[in-house]
């Protein structure tokens, strides 16, 4: 355990200074207020969610038209009866939330409290500390979902019974990693909001109003200018409706929930096999059959590429403006 | 004088756009030295020390500290050189010294070490009793001490202090001075303050250097800073007698006789005496021989005080000279 421990938060031996940041902002934000509160409302949503799946998942593995009735664990994850919606998607909603409770005050409130020049007159490098907090953020968010899905494979191992799968287990734990990505994206997002802007308050503001733009307003306005640029879809041929839908599926695509929402569907669901309209003739022949784990990870890559790609963009803009910034208050 | 220098600044230059910050920079202070770097608020003198430490990037010229170029090798310098900025900042959910155990660890002090060392640094600045608190509940004197203590714990060669007295009461200036100037005469310490007080400066700094508009006016210790700048009457002496003076010209007279005397006013009962040497000695015995009544000798030395101000006056009459050549 203790080697765990140092492997994740002291790396070497003797701790660099990176490692000490990143002990430090850890152990801050496990301690903080934001983090606690962040904590319990995930953990009661987890709660609800495995409550409703737990009581229809009788009902779902013995549904025998469903092709993925054998997958116990997977279905644990996804089962809903419209009461609650299923995990997943409640981590869609609350892991930018999640993202940046942890990053939006992470250069700017250091600046204003006067520790940042303090810490930078140390012999530590600069983007250390940019680093050390996203990945300190990061481990946390990893360590919070990686035990909440253990806790419910143990769970559903107690009450079920049912041995997993060797594919079950390396697909949620692939999901785990997809939602790590999701929440760092929305971490290095508000980390860059954080440098960018001098109060704490308009970085979260900022922060949360992306986020409420794309879960809430996005949408509706691909929709409203699809439908004024582009014909009407009832007087299309079938093939050009394929085609207007991909245009708007794309567009969608633009906001990380789309992205991760369709990227989870596809991990905790075997036989989900595009993500895209598909035509009939694309659909006759198929066997409605799971596909292999490799197969949907091969579906979801450009999904995972992309939200790699925007946290990548984000934490590279953090760092580009944190580099070039003068330190003094 | 200048046969070890442990900081080397050749020519610095900083722009913020159009404006000068700081102006080809020249300036050199020895190893152990205590140099104050003094200035009117905005004078560049944060920019300067941001410089030193590799945290600013200068327009031109270069900052050499311990052997080490603060551009090139920031961290280098940083391994070696004590900060304290204007206004210390601390997490202010960690007790003091948790801060400073952060501090030690990022400065790469062994775990077994850390805490006996903390313990050790905070009883050296004063707050063995409070080391315990959260920092939030620290006065902003103490949180100097705290800042302090950060510095000490490094065990640096160089110590460079940004407004270290800035927000502290009287009293507890003179004890953090004190114990400045001890630390850096038992380790051998150079010290680099900035400070725009001029009685605190006069107190511990060994040269001083005069900062105005990004620019080195002068630099050197007290009396040849005084002697520069008031030439012949560097000193004066103020004699009150008793009783108002009956023959003023005769004593006047007397008084221009010795040697040194430059200038003599006298007001009623006061005598002021502009010298060139100190010879304090020889006007109280002429006044004693005159049958005076002596009760107050006074000698006025030039305090940073006069000499700063003499420059401020210079420098606005110099400005609305340019403002009205405009």
């Amino acid at each position: 355990m203790n080697r765990l421990f140092n492997l994740f938060f002291t790396g070497a031996a003797v701790p660099g200074p990176f490692w000490v940041m990143v002990r430090k902002e850890g152990g801050d934000h496990i301690r903080s207020w934001r983090f606690i509160v962040m904590l319990l409302l995930i953990l009661f949503t987890f709660l609800g969610a495995m409550h409703v799946s737990l009581s229809n998942i009788r009902r779902v593995v013995t549904d025998f038209n469903d092709p993925d009735h054998v997958f116990v664990y997977l279905k644990l994850l996804t089962t809903s009866d419209n009461s609650l919606p299923t995990f997943y998607i409640f981590i869609s909603f609350l892991g930018p939330l999640l993202g940046i409770a942890l990053g939006f005050d992470a250069i700017n409130s250091e600046k204003n409290n006067g520790t940042l020049v303090r810490l930078l007159a140390q012999p530590v490098y600069r983007d250390n500390l940019l680093l050390a907090k996203f990945y300190a953020a990061l481990t946390i968010v990893g360590v919070l979902f990686l035990s909440l899905v253990l806790l419910m494979i143990g769970a559903g191992l107690l009450i079920t019974g049912v041995p997993m799968e060797a594919a079950e287990l390396f697909r949620i734990l692939t999901f785990v990693v997809l939602s790590m990505i999701y929440v760092g994206f929305w971490l290095s997002l508000s980390i860059a909001l954080s440098v960018l802007f001098k109060h704490a308050a308009t970085s979260a503001l900022t922060a949360i109003g992306i986020w409420l733009f794309f879960t809430v307003f996005y949408q509706l306005i691909v929709n409203m200018v699809v439908r004024t640029v582009l014909p009407d879809p009832a007087s299309l041929q079938p093939e050009q409706v394929v085609i207007y839908n991909n245009i708007i599926l794309s567009w969608f695509r633009l906001a990380p929930s789309q992205l991760y929402t369709d990227a989870a569907t596809t991990l905790l669901m075997p036989s989900v096999r595009s993500l895209g309209p598909l035509t009939m003739e694309q659909m006759a022949g198929a066997i409605p059959a799971p596909l292999s784990f490799r197969e949907s990870l091969m579906v979801v890559w450009p999904q995972v590429t992309g939200l790699v790609a925007a946290t990548v963009v984000c934490f590279a803009g953090a760092y580009y403006f944190f580099m070039r910034r003068e330190i003094r208050t | 004088m200048t046969t070890n220098p442990i900081i080397e600044l050749d020519r610095l230059t900083k722009n913020y756009g159009t404006k000068k910050a700081v102006d080809h920079l020249s300036l050199k202070v020895n190893k152990g030295e205590i140099f104050g770097l003094l200035g009117p608020n905005g004078a560049g003198k944060t920019t300067t020390i941001l410089m030193m430490l590799g945290l600013a990037e200068p327009t031109s010229g270069q900052a050499m500290v311990c052997g080490i170029n603060a551009t090139r090798n920031p961290v280098g310098v940083r391994r070696k050189v004590g900060y304290l900025p204007d206004s210390a900042g601390f997490y202010d959910n960690l007790t003091a010294l948790d801060n400073l155990m952060y501090i030690g660890r990022l400065n790469g002090i062994p775990e077994k070490d850390i805490r006996s060392r903390a313990h050790n640094t905070m009883e050296m600045v004063g707050l063995g009793a409070e080391m315990h608190k959260k920092t939030a509940a620290y006065s902003r004197g103490m949180k100097q001490r705290l800042g302090l203590a950060d510095l000490l714990i490094r065990e640096p060669e160089v110590m460079i202090l940004d407004e270290p007295t800035l927000g502290i009461d009287p009293a507890g200036i003179r004890e953090f001075l004190t114990l400045i100037r001890q630390l850096s005469r038992q380790q051998e310490l150079t010290v680099l303050l900035s400070s725009h007080h001029l009685h605190q400066m006069q107190q511990i700094c060994d040269r001083v250097g005069i900062f105005v508009e990004g620019k080195l006016l002068t630099e050197g210790n007290l009396e040849t800073l005084a002697g520069k700048l008031f030439g012949e009457d560097s000193y004066v002496v103020q004699v009150s007698v008793r009783t108002p003076l009956t023959a003023p010209g005769e004593i006047e007279r007397q008084l221009l006789a010795l040697p040194g005397v430059t200038k003599v006013s006298i007001m009623e009962g006061n005598v002021d005496v502009s010298c060139s040497t100190d010879i304090t000695p020889d006007i109280v015995r002429l006044f004693v021989q005159n049958g005076l009544n002596v009760t107050g000798v006074h000698k006025k030395e030039y305090g940073l005080d006069e000499i700063y101000h003499r420059f401020f006056e210079k420098n606005t009459k110099k400005h609305i000279l340019n403002e009205q050549a405009v």
